[in-house]
C-alpha cells in the first residue's frame, strides 16, 4: 500500500525539555531503491534523523514509517532488521576482536545459523574487498578499512536500507575515496535504499536526491545538479559547493551559458568543448 | 609499538597443545593445580615435573621464551625457598649459617614448596601462552553455562570480557597519543619526584576517561543499531568442539594422575 521506504510525517524532536527543538516539523519521504543524501551544517539534526529512522530515539511529535511499519518501541526490532547503520567513528562501532567476528555480530544477534553465517561473512567481505583481512584485529586496520568492515557487517544482515552517518568524516582522503567507491559499488550491485549523511557536498554527486537540513528544518529537497546552482543560499547556511559547480556558476555570471549544470569534472569539460564548438 | 600491543602473552605455533579445546586445557590445569598437593615424595614430584616439562616442550614454544615469561616469579620462588630454610625445624641439623641452624627437613621442605610453586606457575602460563584471550573467554562462557540456571549473567560477562579485549589495544594507542600530546605541552612523566610524576598522570587520565566514556556510549548505540538484544536467541560464530585430540589429552592426564597415586607414599 505504501511504496515509500521511509516517511517522516511532521516529525519534531528534542533531546530534553529544556532544549530547543532539534528537529522542527520535518516531513519527507524516500522511495524504494532510491539513494538520498542528507546534508547540513554541524548540529543541523542529520544524525538525529538517522537515529529516529532506526528507533534509537522516538519522535516527540509526528510519525515515522519505515517500509510501511510505524516506528515505535514495539516495532523497533522489526525496523532494525531492515535498517543498517554505519556511524562516524570507525573504532567505536567495531565490536569483534577480529574482522570475521565483527561482521558476525549482527548475524549472531539475529540468530542466523552458523553455516549461513560463514557464507554471508565471506560474501559481504568480498563485496567491500576486505576478504584478505578476515582474521585481522581492528588495531591492525586503517580507518577506511574499519569502515569497510562496518559496511560489510551491515550488508551481511541484508537490510533494505543502509544509512551512512558521516561515515567518511574521520578518514583521510584515501580512506574517504575507498568508502565512496565501496558505497557506489554496493549500491550498483544490491537492491537497496541508501541514505548518506554528510556535510561535504563533494559526496552527494551520485545521489538521486538531496535533502538539505538547516537548524532542524528541511531547507530544500532537490537533485544534486539543481542544488549546485544555489551557491549563495547554501553559503548562507554554511555549506560550500564543489569547485566544478563554482566554476560553472562563475561562467554563467560571465554569460557563458552551459546547457546543464555540470556535476563532475568530465561533464564540465564536455560542456566547455561543446560550448566552444557551437560558438 | 605493535609489540607493546600484544595482549597477554599468546605465542602462536602449530603445536597440538594449541589445537586443544580451551576448555580441555582449563580443566586439566585446574585438576593439576589441585592434585599437585597430593605429591609428597621425590618420585611423585618428579613425575608431575616431568608432565609439566613435557607439556611445555609439546607447545613448541622456545623454552627460553617460556623461562623469560617466568622471570618475575623467580624471585618469589627463591624467596620461598630461603624462608623455609630458616623457618622449618625438622630432622637433624646439617650446618649453621651465621648462627642459624639449618635443618635437613628445611632443605627438603623448601625444595618441595618452591618446586610446587614453580610447577603451578609454569603450567598456568602454558595456558595463556597457547590460548588466545578470546578462546579463554569462550571457554569460560561455556564452562560457566550451567550457572545460567541461577541467573548468573554468563553471556554478559563473556561479552564484557571480549569487548575489553577488543578495546585494550585501542585505549593503549590512545594513551600513547595523549601522553605524547601532553609531553609536547611540557608535562614530564619520566623525571622528578614521585609526587610530581603522579601529578603529571592526571592530565593523562582525564582525557582518557572522557574518551573511554564517549566510546562506550557510541559503542552501545552501534550495538543496539546492529540488533543486539542480549543473549536470548543469539547464535555463535565461534564454536568450541571437543575432538579426539581432547579425549586423548584427558586420557593421558588420567594416566598422569594414576601414576601420581602409585608413586606417592
Ligand atoms: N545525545 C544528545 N543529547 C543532547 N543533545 C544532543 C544529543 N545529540 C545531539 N544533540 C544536539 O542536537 C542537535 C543536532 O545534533 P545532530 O543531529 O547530531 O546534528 P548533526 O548530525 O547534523 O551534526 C545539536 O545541537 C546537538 O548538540
Ligand atoms: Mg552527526
Amino acid at each position: 500500500m505504501n511504496s515509500d521506504q521511509v516517511e517522516f510525517r511532521n516529525v519534531s524532536f528534542r533531546y530534553n525539555d529544556e532544549q530547543p527543538w532539534v528537529l522542527n516539523n520535518v516531513s519527507f519521504s524516500i522511495k524504494s531503491d532510491e539513494w538520498v543524501a542528507i546534508i547540513g551544517h554541524n548540529g543541523s539534526g542529520k544524525s538525529t534523523i538517522a537515529k529516529l529512522i532506526n528507533g534509537l530515539i522516538f519522535p516527540d511529535q509526528g510519525e515515522i514509517f519505515v517500509n510501511g511499519i510505524k516506528v515505535t518501541a514495539d516495532t523497533v526490532w522489526d525496523v532494525r532488521k531492515q535498517v543498517g547503520m554505519v556511524f562516524q567513528n570507525p573504532d567505536n562501532q567495531f565490536v569483534g576482536t577480529t574482522v570475521k567476528d565483527d561482521v558476525a555480530f549482527g548475524l549472531e544477534n539475529r540468530g542466523v545459523e552458523r553455516s549461513e553465517m560463514i557464507k554471508r561473512i565471506n560474501d559481504s567481505l568480498a563485496a567491500v574487498r576486505m576478504s584478505d583481512y578476515i582474521m585481522h584485529e581492528p588495531h591492525r586496520l586503517s580507518g577506511g578499512q574499519k569502515q569497510r568492515v562496518a559496511i560489510a557487517g551491515v550488508l551481511a544482515v541484508q537490510p533494505n536500507l543502509i544509512i551512512l552517518d558521516e561515515a567518511t568524516a574521520m578518514l583521510d582522503p584515501k580512506g574517504r575515496t575507498e568508502i565512496l567507491t565501496t558505497v557506489y559499488d554496493v549500491k550498483q550491485n544490491h537492491q537497496l535504499n541508501l541514505i548518506t549523511i554528510t556535510h561535504d557536498l563533494n559526496e552527494i554527486i551520485h545521489a538521486d536526491r538531496v535533502i538539505v537540513m538547516n537548524n532542524g528544518e528541511v531547507w530544500t529537497e532537490t537533485s544534486p545538479r539543481v542544488l549546485f546552482t544555489q551557491e549563495e543560499g547554501l553559503r548562507e547556511i554554511g555549506l560550500d559547493i564543489p569547485f566544478v559547480a563554482k566554476l560553472a556558476n562563475e561562467l554563467s555570471k560571465q554569460s557563458i551559458t552551459l546547457t546543464q549544470q555540470p556535476i563532475n569534472q568530465k561533464e564540465l569539460l564536455d560542456e566547455l568543448w561543446t560550448f566552444h564548438l557551437n560558438k | 609499538m605493535a609489540n607493546s600491543l600484544i595482549i597477554g602473552q599468546y605465542v602462536p605455533t602449530d603445536s597440538l597443545v594449541h589445537r586443544l579445546d580451551p576448555r580441555t586445557k582449563i580443566i586439566i590445569i585446574f585438576l593439576f593445580v589441585i592434585f599437585i598437593f597430593f605429591a609428597n615424595n621425590a618420585l611423585s614430584y618428579g613425575w608431575l615435573a616431568l608432565f609439566a616439562v613435557a607439556s611445555a616442550v609439546a607447545t613448541k614454544i622456545k623454552l627460553k621464551f617460556i623461562a623469560r615469561g617466568l622471570t618475575p616469579v623467580w624471585f618469589l620462588i627463591i624467596f620461598t625457598f630461603i624462608l623455609h630454610l630458616f623457618v622449618t625445624r625438622e630432622g637433624p641439623v646439617l650446618f649453621e649459617i651465621i648462627g642459624f641452624p639449618i635443618y635437613s627437613g628445611a632443605i627438603i621442605q623448601g625444595f618441595a614448596i618452591s618446586l610446587r610453586f614453580f610447577l603451578l606457575i609454569l603450567v598456568t602460563s602454558l595456558m595463556t601462552l597457547t590460548t588466545t584471550p578470546i578462546e579463554i573467554t569462550d571457554a569460560i562462557e561455556s564452562l560457566l553455562h550451567p550457572l545460567k540456571k541461577i541467573k548468573f549473567p554468563v553471556h554478559e560477562l563473556a561479552l564484557m570480557m571480549s569487548i575489553s579485549l577488543r578495546f585494550i589495544p585501542t585505549l593503549m594507542q590512545e594513551t600513547e597519543k595523549i601522553s605524547k600530546a601532553q609531553a609536547s605541552r611540557g608535562v614530564d612523566f619520566k623525571t622528578g619526584p614521585i609526587k610530581d610524576r603522579i601529578h603529571a598522570v592526571v592530565p593523562l587520565l582525564v582525557p582518557l576517561f572522557v574518551s573511554a566514556f564517549k566510546r562506550a556510549e557510541e559503542l552501545a548505540m552501534a550495538m543496539e543499531a546492529r540488533g543486539y538484544q542480549g543473549g536470548e536467541g543469539r547464535t555463535k560464530l565461534r564454536e568450541l568442539t571437543i575432538a579426539k585430540l581432547d579425549w586423548l589429552a584427558f586420557l593421558s592426564f588420567s594416566c598422569v594422575l594414576i601414576g601420581l597415586f602409585l608413586l606417592r607414599q
